[in-house]
């Protein structure tokens, strides 16, 4: 039964005098605040926040957590999200106090442990990529992206050369010519060819000594291997522009494939998604990069490294062996920085742990079973939904709904809608921009035959039900059909006391 | 195998169904002169209670912060976190759960959203917030590139040197493919002045970024800086301490029309710099160039009052090479977190621990520059932070010796700024004790003499 209540906000909650949190009386004089502040900088009154009692909070937010999917309750496949199981040990060890509650300006021998785990991180990425050096420091995939980029732009700057375009598939993530534009490139799109692989003769036509960088997913976005990424990473190379590996869906393909052995030159990882880290309702993700050698130089500092400890060097705590990790700071060709601190370890504590409890062999299953499942699932659906592109994928696959919508005027929104009322969150839908009514399913490794199979089952049902009832659809959730037109032409993205 | 379902009886039945003998059939498309043929060369596997033991075990090779007193600051802070705050982003229907693009499977995180946009807008006194920015340092880069798009001017960004020097450094990095100077305005008395502002200003600068209080713990004369910008037609973008809001005026009340802030302090652990939690408020008239989600009111096909992600068409999945920025994630977890800390302190709460931090923070500052070794470098107003100099001129042997009777004293700043080689940096929180203040500095009283220093 749904709490009626739920839906208030913490605002509409709010009652004068009511408050959850007290901290100790001042155990230092009292000094009056006028004293130690000027009168100019002081607000007159505090900020206008909801006042709220913690049973206020806690009910609140639980009920509002009740209107979420999510991985511990229902089947994900949203296509290149890579929506997996988040195991528990991860969150266990990531909340140690020898992990959570370190300062990013302690000194280095206080934070041997820590560092340790990231070299070892950074030597594991560099292993699974097949390229030689790594950067932990960007804080999404995008962000890698971004990095890499400006890697390549300094790269190009050092060795003198003028190249000003990065290249990309049509059927690319939209943060590739996002990222290019951002790091001062302009951004090139390259059509796919019919059989959803980069078209080879529109490259051709576009690469030039003008261009720095081609972009290219790979398993790309169709949960299709690019056969020629040999080919194409040699056109490439020929034109001394170097190969990015938009790295979302590296679920594929762990210990069977590396980027750097099919000619990648950089890329990045997404750890939330591969490794297993939460995602949070849309973050923290994180976008570690891996290069080859001739481009460490340039990659973001600081990076961990391990050298051999002075011996009489005093420390307060026992160092492992006869090795200490330090932080290295400076690099004369060094891009500089690209985020705080020493970005998002919080989540390669959680992927260090995902990849320890697989090992070698283990990560290997991870993929082969990620894509038994996909083709298994698209094996179930493609007679009632076509996959345009072959009857075998990866990771994941993108159905199309295009007769349903022809035949009887039904959606790959309509489906995704009602798909919410069986219990299943949504396909990516109208992903990648180059299939008709797409539906972009990724199931992962991490779910049994029976939920793929009453997910196909489900899908069967919903194109035997009356298109109406499809458009209308959800029926069972909270709300049905937000009316998004109208948040964006009238946007209110503030709640505002009555009157107001 | 940890987290894969299938059994070998399921992996038969799904091969039989696709038509295939075996998996490794399933990567035919694969070439196979490009398929590792070996294992991949990564530590072996672990069962959890061997993982356990080997993380354990990582983790006693650190001295966490509560091993010790920590006074360490400059961006990351040791605030207390209600119990709420981990009970709520605990729950796995938050933490477990995606970007919300179907809006009715994630009304939970849409509204969660939607109030922390709200009460970000609150704390800041600005029309919009957005659904947060990977951290601090991203959110203030990303300020800077909307004001340069939003003035249509490409010369100059102005930032004085008090900001985080990290900050300063992301900055550079990414203006330097853009071909904006990053013009840095010395601050030799721990402060901006407003003339040498006013002097630094041009036609064809886009912003002046200030930080408030500064990386040094100091207050600036942030209404003469926004001013002062304002009146050469550059827009104002502030970095601020969220925490410090339960006193100072908010932003949006001196004029600025960007705020950002390192939002680590509200409920995130410090977790050795990440993740946390970029804040971003701005004016109602910039909100189409701002960056990443935004959650915005509707009304469903009922009628009901609902929430959705909006204004998408500033993005990159939609607007690609034309997008505002290339962020995709925000930092959900951590904006909840955030929504959950301002909700337990609400206004009076937030003024106690504003209230507690100054006066401990300026309570240190007079205890420990009572001796003769420590003096204060900066005749400036402080909220939590401080900066003092070591008269010894030996900042390194000052903090290896109090770490060696429990104490992290401060971040030494000559890493970043050469010229204050003799300086600390000193952070007192709402945690921090009278005991433990008097503590540190009775041991640095106590610490031997200093060696008459050593020039090579």
């Amino acid at each position: 039964m749904r709490n009626t209540r739920a839906t208030q906000l913490l605002f509409e909650l709010s009652r004068p005098g009511r408050r959850a949190a007290h901290i100790p009386c001042t155990d230092v004089p009292a000094t009056a605040v006028e004293e130690l502040l000027p009168a100019e900088a002081l607000a007159a009154t505090p900020p206008p926040l909801p006042e709220l009692a913690e049973p206020d909070i806690v009910r609140h937010y639980a009920n509002l957590s009740t209107q979420n999917m999510s991985i511990d309750t229902h089947f994900y496949p949203l296509g290149s999200c890579t929506m997996k199981y988040n195991p528990k040990r991860n969150e266990r060890i990531a909340g140690l106090p020898g992990l959570a509650d370190l300062h990013p300006y302690q000194p280095e021998e206080t934070l041997q442990g820590m560092l340790q785990l990231l070299y070892e991180m950074q030597a594991i990425l560099a292993e699974i990529s097949g390229l030689d050096a790594v950067s932990l420091q960007p804080a999404a995939g995008a962000h890698g992206e971004l990095t890499a980029l400006m890697m390549a732009a300094a790269y190009f700057r050092d060795r003198g050369e003028k190249r000003t375009k990065v290249l990309a598939p049509d059927s690319a993530h939209g943060t590739n010519p996002a990222s290019a534009a951002i790091a001062g490139f302009e951004a090139v799109t390259i059509r796919s060819a019919a059989n959803g692989s980069v078209d080879l003769a529109d490259l051709k036509s576009h690469l030039g000594n003008d261009t720095a960088v081609f972009m290219i997913t790979n398993p790309n976005t169709l949960g299709l291997f690019e056969r020629q990424v040999r080919e194409i990473a040699d056109l490439v190379h020929q034109q001394g522009g170097l190969i990015y590996l938009d790295g979302a869906n590296m679920n594929a393909i762990l210990g069977i494939v590396r980027p750097g052995d099919f000619g990648a030159d950089m890329m990045h990882f997404n750890p939330h998604k591969t490794f297993s880290g939460p995602h949070g309702g849309g973050g923290p993700g994180a976008g570690p990069i891996a290069v080859r050698k001739f481009l460490e130089p340039f990659l973001p500092l600081p990076v961990v490294e391990k050298v051999p400890s002075p011996s009489s060097r005093p420390s307060p705590v026992k160092e492992e062996g006869d090795f200490v990790y330090r932080l290295v700071r400076q690099r004369p060709k060094s891009i500089g920085r690209v985020r705080s601190f020493f970005g998002q370890v919080g989540v390669f504590v959680r992927a260090y742990s995902y990849i320890r409890t697989y090992g070698p062999q283990g990560l290997k299953a991870v993929s082969e079973n990620a894509v038994l499942n996909a083709n298994y699932l698209l094996s179930r659906v493609k007679h009632i939904f076509p996959v345009p592109h072959g009857d075998r994928c990866l990771h994941e696959f993108v159905a199309t709904a295009a007769k349903l919508k022809a035949d009887r005027g039904v959606s790959a929104m309509d489906v995704a809608k009602r798909l919410l009322d069986y219990g299943f969150h949504a396909p990516t839908v109208y992903f990648p921009l180059t299939v008709k009514e797409a539906m972009m399913i990724e199931p992962t490794e991490t779910e049994s035959k029976e939920t793929l199979d009453a997910f196909a089952e489900t899908l069967f049902r919903i194109t035997e039900e009356s298109p109406q009832l499809l458009h209308d659809a959800p029926h069972t959730t909270i709300v049905s059909r937000p009316d998004e037109v109208r948040a964006a032409r009238q946007p209110i993205l503030r709640w505002t006391p009555a009157g107001e | 195998m940890s987290y894969i379902l299938n059994t070998p009886a399921d992996q038969q039945a799904m091969l039989e169904a696709i038509g295939v003998p075996s998996i490794d059939e399933l990567f035919a498309q694969i070439p196979a002169e490009l398929r590792l043929n070996r294992e991949l060369n990564i530590p072996p596997a672990l069962s959890e209670l061997e993982l356990t033991a080997h993380l354990g075990q990582l983790a006693a090779r650190n001295v966490a912060c509560g091993q010790k007193v920590c006074f360490l600051g400059g961006g990351s802070y040791d605030h207390f976190i209600p119990a709420v705050v981990d009970y709520v982003a605990s729950r796995g229907e938050f933490y477990t759960s995606y970007t919300p693009y179907q809006a009715e499977a994630s009304q939970g995180n849409l509204q969660a959203f939607f109030e922390y946009q709200t009460l970000i807008t609150q704390l800041m006194g600005m029309d919009v917030a957005n659904a947060s920015l990977y951290d601090g340092g991203s959110a203030a880069t990303e300020a800077v590139l909307m004001c340069i798009h939003a003035t249509g001017r490409q010369g100059r960004v102005i930032v004085p040197s008090s900001v985080h020097p990290e900050y300063r450094q992301i900055l550079q990095t990414y203006l330097a493919n853009l071909g904006t100077e990053l013009v840095t305005v010395g601050t030799p008395e721990g402060t901006i002045n407003p003339h040498e502002l006013a002097a630094a200003l041009t036609d064809d600068t886009a912003c002046v970024f200030v930080q408030h209080p500064n990386f040094f713990g100091c207050l600036e004369d942030v209404q003469s800086l926004v001013k002062a910008a304002h009146e050469r037609g550059a827009l104002a973008a502030v970095s601020v301490d969220p925490i410090s809001l339960g006193l100072l005026k908010r932003p949006g009340d001196y004029g600025a029309d960007i705020v950002v802030a390192e939002g680590q302090s509200l409920g995130t652990p410090m977790q050795y710099g990440g993740p946390y939690l970029g804040i971003m408020a701005c004016r109602e008239k910039f909100v189409r160039r701002m960056p990443g989600r935004i959650a915005g009111q509707t009304v469903d096909r009922r009628g009901k009052r609902c929430w959705v992600l909006t204004l998408q068409t500033r993005e990159q999945h939609i607007r690609r090479e034309k997008a505002t920025s290339n962020i995709c994630t925000n930092q959900g977890l951590f904006a909840l977190r955030a929504s959950v800390y301002l909700a337990a302190m609400g206004p009076q709460g937030m003024r106690e621990i504003a209230t507690a931090c100054v006066r401990k923070a300026n309570y240190a500052l007079k205890k420990l520059t009572s001796g003769n070794r420590l003096t204060a470098m900066f005749d400036r107003p402080v909220f939590k932070e401080f900066v003092l100099r070591d008269a010894a001129g030996r900042v390194d042997e000052l903090l290896a010796e109090a770490l060696d009777c429990g104490y992290f004293a401060g971040v030494p700043l000559g890493q970043w700024y050469p010229e204050l080689g003799d300086g600390l940096l000193v952070c007192v929180t709402e945690k921090r004790t009278r005991a433990e203040i008097d503590g540190l500095a009775a041991r640095i009283a106590q610490q031997r003499q200093p060696k008459a220093a050593v020039h090579a």
